[in-house]
Formats: structure tokens, sequence, C-alpha cells
């Protein structure tokens, strides 16, 4: 098992390479200026190569690459060039949101899904069934920002249960963190419910149809229980992997959430800094969001043997 | 003396301590305002760069040496002057009592240093150091500034209110090459940054500066005492304005600094909210065409496109039909400023398809297409694209409207090359009034060829007119020169005026005194309980 986690590991390796390689050249080859962005419309040429070359922009391509790849290995990831600030405060500032966010939806959506995805499977045919897929299409079909400004509108308006936005940290205490993130989870959770639950429903029913089923009920076990010890668990493998997909696509993937709910998330602050061109805000926060991908997949990997015991490394 | 022994008298006596407790405790509770701005701070240079957000945060934290009043005219503010008989000479002594936020007091070297790194980037602040002959510091708080020749330069640059306005800076920082943004936040405004709460991108705090000494003068524009009446703003971002405008109704936040126009309904009729529109925060929408390729290189063609282009068409788009915050207007200079123009006010208000397209015959226009930039990431440009491209086509003009982000049309523009090698005819954008409305540093009509504004028009009568107004000090001269430099600007087409659009501020009913200047400013704004 050691062995398969470093080897894991040590692939990983040329993926984040690649993924930096990739990254640096589409965003330096893309149009847009940073020192443009800084110094407006009135600056002269002089003025901005200066602003370039404290950017250390002026210097070749390749050079600046492995430049930023040295820097990267010695744990340095620069500083932004608009705000001048550490990338890594920067990014240690907004990371705590974003995970926030992303760990209650996935655990409000695997804890709606799964029970929905099984009495699904368990009625299949059945009006609760059609109910729970009828959900299921709509919680993929209508946009989370859709599903942000109607929960706004009755929760946080209407009622006044909850604040319309905002983000307190944990150290601020609990209350007033996790009345903060309720809405937004809620609304984030919505196409992960339906997905998760669409995964549940399948592989239940296929399990269902399996010999060892029949033969546990064949056994006097119970529904429940032929569904909870025996169907559930061995439909486990698959679900596990869109729950692993749907954290990574959740911590990549909150920046309609973060905006609508005013989150200073990562999200944010990509779309941010794509739109200023802060080069090396873009690059860490891409890198990150690839190693982040890299660690789900080797940990769902390792809980497929958790799940099936045939599975060993 | 209280009888303890009494019931009723100890039950007085509690209540009274609570009130009392109640008391001191609302006047130590602190005043806070929680503004959501048009654009994250994300930089603490207001001079490197022409953000209005910058401009907004140096009025925050830094004071100027002159500021202009509600009329338009320079008042002391940081110093006083005199002028010499010549008209060449001007002193300036700084007034009591300007210390920076660490506590030194402010000397006139750093005002001299401040203004000589302004005057390398801001486009009044080259014109004034192209006069100047020279700076001598007296003592620590007087410093002369001597012009080869007559000027009037110097009041108009010292208290230039907005594009880059000549903020004051410690010596040593002020020192910093223009190349470098300087990170200090250091300033001797009316209120102090606080360093640790900022977050680029999320969110800025200003505590008020309470060793500030404001002028005795009530504050008039941006001129007069900077008197702070609560204890701390807070800017804080929000990219979706739906979700500012839900924030400012449930009362989470006390200000939208620039509602979108289409929800302005949402507040119509509401007691706890009001608009406010600052007149002389208006913008002005420009359409400008590069001089240096074709089919724009002929003049012909240009006076075609100012002939097709239709303002309220424009304006419709941007801030909707009928509404009360768009006015057509065919001055260069706006409408609102001191040199409000009607010079051929038909031919650039309204569309004349049928004229363009003769005109476009006359030039032998080969229908090659236009490149026009159309950026789409900001609220106010993302309708001015369609609108322009389809009044060009409806005058005969073959249009490639290419849809792209504000950072792409910022490089774009820059790029002198033919279109196939990345370069461009046309693009639009605003400007705010203060900036338009200054013939001197207004890039919309700057027309040296390679170093005016993206478009590069040459036009020497229109530089030789714009020193001149630099060196004009009567009001009257200005007036007719910068009338003279709005009809070259027309009929070269340096640039197509397309109607100006109030920005309305939100907020909360409670907040009072918001003063009327050229940029938002928070200090006279009182926050009820």
């Amino acid at each position: 098992m050691l062995t398969f986690v470093v080897k894991r590991i040590l692939s990983a390796v040329p993926v984040l390479i690649m993924v930096a390689i990739i990254v640096f050249l589409v965003l330096r080859l893309s149009p847009g200026d940073p020192a443009l962005m800084i110094a407006g419309p009135s600056a002269t040429e002089d003025q901005l190569q200066a602003l370039r070359e404290s950017m250390g922009l002026t210097k070749p391509l390749l050079q600046q690459l492995f430049l930023w790849i040295g820097q990267i290995l010695s744990g340095d990831f620069g500083v932004s060039l608009i705000s001048g600030k550490p990338v890594t405060e920067l990014i240690l500032d907004r990371f705590g949101p974003t995970l926030a966010l992303s760990l209650s939806t996935i655990v409000l959506a695997v804890a709606v899904a799964i029970p929905l995805g099984v009495l699904a499977a368990w009625q299949q045919g059945k009006w609760i069934d059609r109910l729970v897929m009828a959900g299921s299409v709509l919680g993929f079909s209508v946009p989370v920002f859709i599903v942000g400004y109607i929960l706004i509108l009755i929760f946080a308006r209407g009622l006044g249960w909850f604040p319309v936005q905002g983000y307190k940290p944990l150290s601020d205490g609990f209350g007033p963190f996790a009345v903060r993130l309720v809405l937004p989870s809620v609304a984030l959770s919505f196409p992960y419910i339906a997905l998760i639950a669409r995964i549940v429903r399948t592989n239940v029913i296929e399990v269902m149809g399996e010999d060892y089923i029949r033969t546990a009920r064949a056994k006097g076990l119970t529904e429940g229980g032929v569904l909870m010890d025996h169907a559930l668990g061995n439909a486990a493998v698959p679900i596990v992997t869109i729950i692993g997909v749907s954290i990574a696509m959740l911590i990549g993937g909150v920046v309609v959430t973060e905006s609508v709910f005013n989150i200073p998330g990562l999200g944010r602050l990509v779309l941010e800094s794509v739109l200023a061109r802060d080069y090396t805000v873009i690059q860490t926060v891409i890198l990150l969001f690839s190693t982040i991908y890299v660690f789900i997949n080797l940990a769902v990997d390792l809980l497929y043997g958790l799940f099936d015991p045939r599975i060993r490394y | 003396m209280l009888a303890l022994g009494n019931p009723s008298t100890l039950v007085k006596a509690t209540v009274l301590s609570l009130c009392l407790g109640s008391i001191s405790f609302a006047a130590q509770a602190e005043t806070t305002i929680t503004a959501v701005m048009h654009a994250p701070l994300r930089a603490v240079d207001p001079v490197i760069s022409t953000a209005y957000i910058l401009r907004n945060y140096g009025y925050m934290v830094y004071d100027t040496l002159l500021a202009r009043d509600s009329a338009g005219k320079p008042q002391p503010q940081m110093a006083s002057w005199t002028v010499s008989d010549d008209g060449k000479t001007y002193t300036f002594t700084l007034r009591d009592g300007l210390k920076w936020h660490d506590g030194t007091p402010v000397k006139a070297e750093d005002a001299v240093a401040s203004l000589k790194r302004w005057s390398q980037v801001d486009k009044t602040g080259q014109v004034m150091a192209k006069l100047l002959e020279r700076y001598d510091i007296t003592d620590d708080k007087t410093f002369v500034m001597t012009f080869k020749e007559p000027t009037g330069i110097a009041l108009i640059a010292l208290s230039k209110p907005s594009g880059v306005a000549p903020f004051m800076f410690p010596k040593a920082v002020a020192e910093t090459p223009v190349g470098q943004p300087i990170t200090s936040t250091i300033g001797s405004g009316p209120f102090k940054f606080v360093a640790a709460d900022y977050k680029p991108g999320v969110g800025a705090t200003f505590v008020k500066n309470t060793d500030y000494v404001p002028r005795s003068e009530p504050a008039d524009g941006l001129s007069g005492g900077k008197v702070v009446k609560v204890d701390k703003v807070v800017w804080t971002t929000m990219p979706d304005p739906m979700t500012a405008m839900n924030a400012l109704m449930s009362g989470e936040i006390d200000m939208v600094e620039q509602a979108p126009h289409d929800l302005l309904p949402l507040v119509d009729g509401n007691p706890d909210l009001q608009t406010i529109v600052f007149p002389k925060q208006v913008n002005q929408n420009l359409v400008r065409m590069n001089f240096t390729l074709p089919p724009f290189d002929n003049p012909k063609i240009r006076q075609a496109a100012l002939l097709a282009l239709d303002q309220q068409q424009m304006l419709d788009a941007q801030v909707g039909a009928g509404s009360k915050y768009g006015k057509v207007c065919a001055s260069v200079f706006g409408c609102t400023g001191l040199y409000p123009s009607t010079y051929r006010a038909d031919d650039i208000i309204k569309a004349h398809p049928a004229e363009a397209k003769a005109l476009l015959k006359e030039a032998g226009y080969d229908g090659k297409p236009i490149l026009l930039m159309h950026a789409t990431d900001l609220a106010s440009l993302a309708p001015q694209g369609p609108v322009i491209a389809q009044n060009l086509r409806d005058a005969g003009f073959n249009v490639d409207m290419v849809s792209m982000d504000w950072a792409s049309v910022v490089a774009r523009r820059a790029n002198k090359q033919p279109v196939a090698e990345g370069g461009w005819n046309m693009f639009s954008t605003t400007n705010v009034g203060p900036d338009v409305g200054d013939p001197i540093g207004f890039i919309g009509v700057a027309a040296g060829g390679s170093s005016a504004w993206f478009g590069w028009p040459d036009v020497p009568e229109i530089e030789t007119l714009r020193l001149d107004m630099a060196k004009a000090s009567d009001p009257a001269k200005q007036k007719e020169i910068a009338e003279q430099i709005d009809h070259l600007v027309i009929d070269n087409g340096v640039m197509i005026p397309m109607g100006e659009f109030q920005q309305v501020m939100v907020a909360s009913s409670k907040l009072k005194g918001e003063i009327s200047a050229e940029a938002p400013v928070f200090w006279n704004v009182e926050k009820a309980k």
C-alpha cells in the first residue's frame, strides 16, 4: 500500500510539471499586459517598460518559466503582480472560505443524496423513484445562481433567518461561521445531490439484481438489511468515485456561488486574477487545484480497497 | 446621597446605573460605514494608476495641497499660495498642524518630492513639468515653483481632482521610482488605512485619523474642512450587484457606490434607502478610431462614423430607455463642466445613415471590415459594442465586432500593428466628468500622434492650443481655447462623444452629509444610530 501511495505521488510530479508549463505558456501567450492594467492609459512607454521590468516580465519567456519553477521548488510562489502581496498569503486568505464551503456542501450533498438514491432504487418504478428522479433533473437543470437568489429571497430577505451574504472564519465563533454557510451550501449542493443520488440509484439497482442479494433475501434478511448491509456496500466503489470527483469539481468550481453569496474564496481569486492578468496568482492557484485533484484521486483509489476487499495495492 | 436600604431606591439606583452603563456603551460604540465600492481595491499606489478606486483610496488616506470647491475653483487645502506679479512664481505655504499618520510633521520637501513623482505620470503634471523651471524649498513649510513663462497651470494642476490627483506622500515614499508601485500606506489624510485588515480584492478598512486637523471652512466640493464623523469606513467588494442590493436592503451594508441602473426600481419608495447622484461624477461615453490604419486614416471616413452613430440608442442600452440618468451631449469636454459646447450637435447626437453612406462613397470606402473591440465584462461598456456595430452597419460600414474582456481591450488597443497582426480600428470606453472637463489633462483630446492616447491622432493645432491653455490664466481666454479645441476634435474625428450618464449611489437613509464632489468621499458623512 505504501509503495502504491509513493508511486502515485511520484507519478503526479510529471503531471503537475506539465500543468505548470501549460498554464504558464497559455497565460503568457494570451492577450493582456499586467503593466497596462496597473498603469492605466496615460502611462508612457518608458513607465510601462519600467513596470514590466520590476515585475520580471521583460526576461525571455523560457527564463521566466525556469525562474518560476525554481522559485516553486524552493517554496517561494512569488508576489502578486497587482497587489504586491505574497501569493501564498493571498491563497491562504482565500483557501479557508472555499474549503469550508466545499466541505459543507459535499457533506450536505452526501447526507441527502445517498438516502434518496437508495430510496429511489428500493422503490424503483414507483412514485417515490419518479419524484427523486424528477428532482434530480431539476437539480441538474436549474443554475446554482438561480437557486441562490431564490434562497436569499425566501430565507434572508423574507424570513430573515440568515444573512444575505458574507463569510466569517471559524475563529470568529461557530455560530457566525455556520449561519453564513447554510444558504450557499444548500444552493451549491443541488446539482451534487442530483448527481450522487442518480449514481447511487443506478448502482444499487444493478447490485440488487445480483445472486448474493437473492441469497441474502433467501436467508430471511429484512429488506433494510439487504439494502444497507449488502447492496450499498457493494455499490460503493462508483459512489466513492463520484463523491471524489464532486469534491474536486467543487473546489475549482465554486466561483458563481462565491460571487452570489459574497464569499471571498479561491474561485473569486482566480476570476479576479484572470481579469487583471495577475499571472503569478493564476499560475499558483491552478497548480494548487491540480495538486488537490491528484490527492483526491489518490484518496479515492485508497478508499476502493476499504469498500471492496478484492482491491489490494 | 442614596439610601441603599430602601428597596425602591435600590431599584432606581440599579436602573440608573444600567442606563448610565448603556449610555457609556453607546458613547463607546463604534460608528462604521460599510460601503460596496464600484471596484475592489487591489493596490495602494494612487499615483501609478488611473483606476478610480485608487483615486478614491487616495482621498481617504492622503491629502492634496489645493482642492477644488463646488464651483470648480482651486482653494487652499494643505497649503495656501501667493503668485508673483509676473505670473511666473508661485509660493506655497503649508498650514499648521499637518502630520503624517506616523506622527511626523509634513514638510515642504515631502510636497516637492510628491509633485515630482506625480508630474512624471499625470498628463496635466507632464504639461506642468514642461513649463516649470525649478522647485525651491525655502523652509520646512514653504516651497516655490518658478515657471519659464507666466502660467495658470500651477493652480489647475495642484488642484486636479480626478484621474491621478496630486496626493502628498512622505519624501521617502515619494522618491520611489514611478515604475515601482509604492506599498506604504502612510498619508496625512483624514483616514488611516488599517493595513492588517487589508485583503486585496476583498476589503479595506479605514479608521478616523484623530490627529487630523481639518480646515476651519465648511466642506465645499473637495475643498474646506474634512471633518470625519464616523469611526470607521469599511470598503467591501461584492462581485454580484444583486447581492449588494439585497445586502443593502437587509441592512447588512450602508451603501452601494454605483448601483446598476436596472436594479434601481428595487429601491423606489423604500423609506430606508436613498438614491444620490453626484453631478460632477458624470460619465462620458466616447468612441475612438485608429488614425494610423485604414479606413480611419481617411478623415472623411472618420466623419462618416461620426454621422453614423446615435447617442440616444447607446444611452438607452446602458441606462434604460427613458431613464433620467442618461443625457445626450455633443460637447467634447462634457455638458456639466466649464466648457460645454453645442458645436455640430445634431451630427454628433443623432444618426444620419444616409449622409454617412454618401460620405463613405465619396471617400472610396472599400468595404474592408472595421475591427471593433467590444469589452464584455464591464457593465457600462458591455452594451456599447452592439449599438455601435449596428449604427455603423446601417450606414454601410462592414463591421467585425470582436468581444473580449477589458484586460484584452487594454492590451490590444496599445498595439499599433495592422489588424491582421493584432491591431484594431475602433473601441469605445467611458471617462468621468472631472477628467473629461480638463482640456489639458483629458487623454481623449490629446493629439500628438505617437504620444497621444490609443488611436494616435496627429493634429498639431490641438497640441498648440492645449499648451496655450496651460499658459492661460484668464478664464475667458481658457474658455475660448477650449471651444477651439472642441471644434478641432470633432472636425478631425479625434474622438466621438456618445452621451453622458450618471452613476447612482444607493445608501441607507441613516447616512447624511454626503459631499457632492468629483470623487466619492467619506468625510462629513454622518451615520444615525
